[in-house]
Order: C-alpha cells, then sequence, then structure tokens
C-alpha cells in the first residue's frame, strides 16, 4: 500500500514537474477568490459605515 | 477635408518650428543602435545576422518616443473640444495627427536607416527590402501609436503606460518588417511579407482612426 | 434610478446563480483531479508528465475564452451603454489574467522534462505570453485614471482593439513560428488524445469554467458596491458643502 502512494507521488520520476503544476494552479485559483471576497466583505463593510453615516446625519438634522 | 489639410499642417508647423524632436527620434534611433556591438561584440558576421532585427526593434522603440505627447497640445488648449463639436469628423482629425506623426518620426527614421545597415554591416541586397518594409510598415506604427495615445490622454504615469499597450501590438508588424529583410538576404523575394505589412497598414488605416476618435470623444466627456 | 435599476436584478440573479456554479466548480473540479491524477493512464511517449495537460490545457483554453468574454462586455459597454458591462469587464481582466499565467507557468513545467528547457519559442506558448501582456495592459489601462468611468471606457476601447488583434498576433506568430522552425522538437498535445484523457479534460475545463462564473460574480458585486459608495460619498459631499 505505501508502495503504491509513494509511487503514486514519484510520478514515475516527474513528481519535481507534475506537482508543483497542481499546486500552483491550487494556490492561484484560491487566492484569486481570497482576493476577491476579502475585497467584497471590505465594500460590504464601507457601506454599512457609510450609510449608518448617513442615517445619524439625517435623524441628526431632523432633530435639530 | 480642410479641417484634415489644417490639422496635418499646424503639426508640420509646429514641428519645424523645434526640429530639434524629429532630430532627438532619429538620434535616439542610431544612439540605441550603436550600443548592440558593445552588447553583442562588433564580428561582422554576428551584426550581419542580427542586423535587420535591430534595426526594427530600435525602430519601434524610436516611434513610441514623441507619441504621448500626441494629443496633449489639444487637449490642453481646448482646440481638440472645438473639432469635435464641430462638423469635420473627428475620425479625419485622427488620421492627421497620425500622419502628422508619422511624417515627423517615420519619416526621418527611414532616412537613418541606410547609416544604421551601415553600422550593422547589413549585406547590400538588404538594404531594397529594409527602406521597402520600413516606409510600408512604419505607417502602421504611427496609426497603432495613436490608439495608444489617446487612451492614454489624461491617465496618471500615461508615458509608461503607453508601451505596455502599444508594443504588443507591434509585433505583427516587427514580424513581417523582418521577415521582408531575411528573405531578400536568404535569396527569396521579399513580396509576400511587403504584401503581409500592406495588408496590415490596409487593416489600420480604417480601423485605428475609428478606435482613436472613439478614445477621444470619451476623454472629453 | 434607471442605473440601479439593472443592477438590482442582476443582484437577484447572482444571488441564485452564484450557490450552483460554486457547487459545480467544486463538483468538476474534484471529479476531473480524481481522473486526472488516479484514473487515466500515463502517456506511452510523455510518462507522467501527460497528467500538466489536464491543469495546461484547460487554462489556455480558459484565457482565450475570458479573453473573449471580455470583447463582448466591452462591446456591449460601448455600443450600448449597458451600466454593468463595463463593471463585468473590469472585474474579468484579472480573472483572465491569472488563467493566463498559469497556463505559461504549467507549460514552462511541461517544457522542462518534455524539451529540456523552460522555455521554447513555440507558436504557441508566444502567442499566450502577448496576450497576457494585453490582459495586463487592460488591467493597468482600467486602473490609470482618477475617475473609475473613464479608466473603463478607455479599457474597453483598448479591449476591442486588442480582440481585432488576437487573430493577427497568432497568424503572424504562426507565420514567424515556421520561418524559424528548430530541428526537432516534441510536439505537445496534437491528435493523439485518448477518450480517457478527454474526460479528465473536459471536467477540469468545466470545473474552471464554473470557478470563472463564480468569481466573476463576486468581483462584479463588489464593483457595483464600489460605484454606490462612490455615488454616496459624491452626495454627501454636496450635502456638506
Amino acid at each position: 500500500m505505501s508502495a503504491r502512494i509513494a509511487e503514486f507521488v514519484a510520478m514515475g520520476g516527474y513528481a519535481a514537474y507534475v506537482w508543483p503544476s497542481y499546486a500552483l494552479t491550487a494556490a492561484v485559483l484560491i487566492g484569486l477568490l481570497w482576493s476577491s471576497l476579502r475585497a467584497l466583505r471590505a465594500r460590504e463593510a464601507d457601506l454599512a459605515r457609510e450609510d449608518g453615516r448617513g442615517e445619524s446625519r439625517r435623524r441628526d438634522r431632523s432633530a435639530s | 477635408m480642410n479641417a484634415f489639410v489644417a490639422v496635418v499642417a499646424r503639426d508640420l508647423r509646429l514641428a519645424l518650428r523645434a526640429p530639434g524632436d524629429s532630430a532627438t527620434v532619429v538620434l535616439f534611433f542610431v544612439l540605441t543602435v550603436i550600443l548592440f556591438p558593445f552588447g553583442v561584440g562588433p564580428e561582422p558576421q554576428i551584426l550581419a545576422r542580427i542586423a535587420s532585427g535591430i534595426a526594427w526593434v530600435t525602430a519601434l522603440l524610436a516611434c513610441l518616443l514623441s507619441l504621448d505627447r500626441l494629443f496633449q497640445l489639444e487637449s490642453e488648449d481646448g482646440s481638440l473640444e472645438q473639432i469635435a463639436l464641430s462638423p469635420a469628423p473627428l475620425e479625419l482629425l485622427a488620421l492627421g495627427k497620425c500622419l502628422a506623426h508619422w511624417l515627423t518620426t517615420g519619416l526621418p527614421l527611414i532616412a537613418a536607416s541606410p547609416l544604421i545597415a551601415l553600422f550593422l554591416h547589413l549585406p547590400a541586397e538588404g538594404y531594397p527590402a529594409l527602406l521597402a518594409a520600413l516606409a510600408i510598415g512604419t505607417p502602421t506604427l504611427s496609426l497603432i501609436g495613436g490608439i495608444g495615445a489617446a487612451l492614454t490622454l489624461g491617465a496618471r504615469r500615461g508615458g509608461v503606460l503607453l508601451p505596455l499597450l502599444v508594443l504588443p501590438l507591434y509585433i505583427p508588424v516587427l514580424i513581417f518588417g523582418v521577415a521582408a529583410v531575411e528573405a531578400e538576404l536568404a535569396g527569396l523575394s521579399a513580396r509576400p511579407h511587403l504584401l503581409m505589412l500592406g495588408g496590415l497598414a490596409a487593416l489600420a488605416l480604417p480601423l485605428a482612426p475609428w478606435a482613436i476618435a472613439a478614445a477621444l470623444r470619451q476623454s472629453l466627456e | 434610478m434607471h442605473r440601479f435599476a439593472n443592477p438590482a436584478r442582476f443582484l437577484r440573479m447572482a444571488a441564485a446563480v452564484l450557490p450552483w456554479s460554486a457547487a459545480l466548480t467544486v463538483g468538476c473540479l474534484g471529479a476531473g483531479l480524481w481522473f486526472a491524477l488516479f484514473d487515466s493512464p500515463a502517456d506511452y511517449q510523455q510518462g507522467e508528465t501527460v497528467r500538466i495537460m489536464y491543469v495546461h490545457v484547460p487554462a489556455a483554453w480558459m484565457a482565450l475564452f475570458v479573453y473573449t468574454n471580455l470583447a463582448i462586455a466591452s462591446a456591449v459597454a460601448l455600443v450600448w451603454k449597458h451600466p454593468l458591462a463595463d463593471l463585468a469587464a473590469r472585474a474579468m481582466a484579472p480573472i483572465g489574467a491569472a488563467f493566463t499565467a498559469l497556463s505559461l507557468i504549467t507549460g514552462s513545467l511541461w517544457g522542462q522534462p518534455m524539451w529540456g528547457t523552460w522555455w521554447v519559442w513555440d507558436a504557441r506558448l508566444t502567442s499566450v505570453l502577448i496576450l497576457f501582456f494585453l490582459y495586463l495592459g487592460h488591467i493597468a489601462l482600467a486602473n490609470a485614471f482618477d475617475d473609475p468611468t473613464r479608466g473603463n471606457r478607455a479599457a474597453a476601447i483598448l479591449a476591442l482593439v486588442g480582440a481585432v488583434n488576437v487573430p493577427i498576433i497568432k497568424f503572424s506568430v504562426d507565420w514567424w513560428n515556421t520561418l524559424h522552425q528548430p530541428a526537432s522538437i516534441v510536439r505537445i498535445g496534437g491528435p493523439t488524445i485518448d477518450s480517457s484523457m478527454l474526460t479528465p479534460l473536459l471536467l477540469m475545463a468545466f470545473g474552471f469554467t464554473f470557478y470563472f462564473v463564480s468569481v466573476l460574480i463576486l468581483r462584479i458585486r463588489a464593483e457595483i458596491l464600489a460605484r454606490k459608495l462612490r455615488t454616496l460619498r459624491f452626495a454627501q459631499g454636496e450635502a456638506t458643502a
């Protein structure tokens, strides 16, 4: 069993090329997804803050 | 048509009043070429082998030099807005600006190219092909460059951005321009490559002014 | 208010599509990886390196597919002034650039054992490299203006110019490559694709496509919020002034 795993990992001697290809693809795709999500969350937070400020200002104005 | 002539005439007058700009382009062209023997060594065979490539690559770079100022003047003094409002189509102005750019940049480069060929030991049979290829290819460079100039008008770091936009689009001209000279040196005909260059120019001639005009219009909005 | 009517409809649609596209991304990529790494034969010529193909070729397909979408979105933005198309184009470009970069790097990792060198001026690799620079120029131009709307419009024109040029560049690079044909290189891919290879290839391609759709939705959402934020700040600036 472990011999078969070792054989699989070795990729017929090409492990140094096959695995980096897959690892890099995974890294780039996950990285892009992560940064897109982070930008979205940041904008949502900004907008919530801005909305809150606008609301409070409107309340202040109607109170005075 | 009058607007077209006026635009070209004005640019040429400006260029004649300040001939330093065109001279700088030629100087840059020659100076950059002179760097190559220092970089790869002075052996005539090596230089002759890469002469057409060096001449074309440096011509592309020299062509970029004056591009970022192509529409600057019109944009700053407000004449761009006036022309956009006038009945004369903006596409015609764009074409006129590209023609003026070619007359003040492309033409001096062609004139200087025999000197370059001499420095690089280009075999004599390559001269006509190099001149013909530059004559047919450089108008396309001015047209494509005009698109880049119009798109980067008012952009931050427009001068650095321009080569990034324009150089990839110059690659086909470079390929066929060099191939024309190489074919002639190999004893083949330069004709098919020159025809390809002509085809590129025929494609750029209607499309580039259209894209430039669109870019200028959106810069005015 | 027509400016906001459309994004609202898009947001509703996007919210409905996103769970499906995300699930399909995970499903296709999971199945694709299983076939690519375990359940497909090694090539008799290229050995196990053929497994690199299952990420390299779909990434190269995506590079072109995304650029086509970019050009279509740009045309829609310029001709019909659709308020979402230019946001979509801006959101697409980095995804396309990422796939193009992946295709180049995995191609290089494949080339080293096959050709004995990290880079070959092969016609296909060269075209993809130029495509990568077209993407970079597009991203740089879209972000080069203080007014994002201007950046979007300029980038849209550039995308159309690029779309006209991509076939010309492809053709001229092929031409150039035949002029400088090296003596002997092992051709990658070719017509010898076995059906056992086609399954993982297509699964990975679909996985990448659904990934593109999912990330695109997230990025367009962020762009819509950014634009809302700008108009809000602008309005508040007016109100306080």
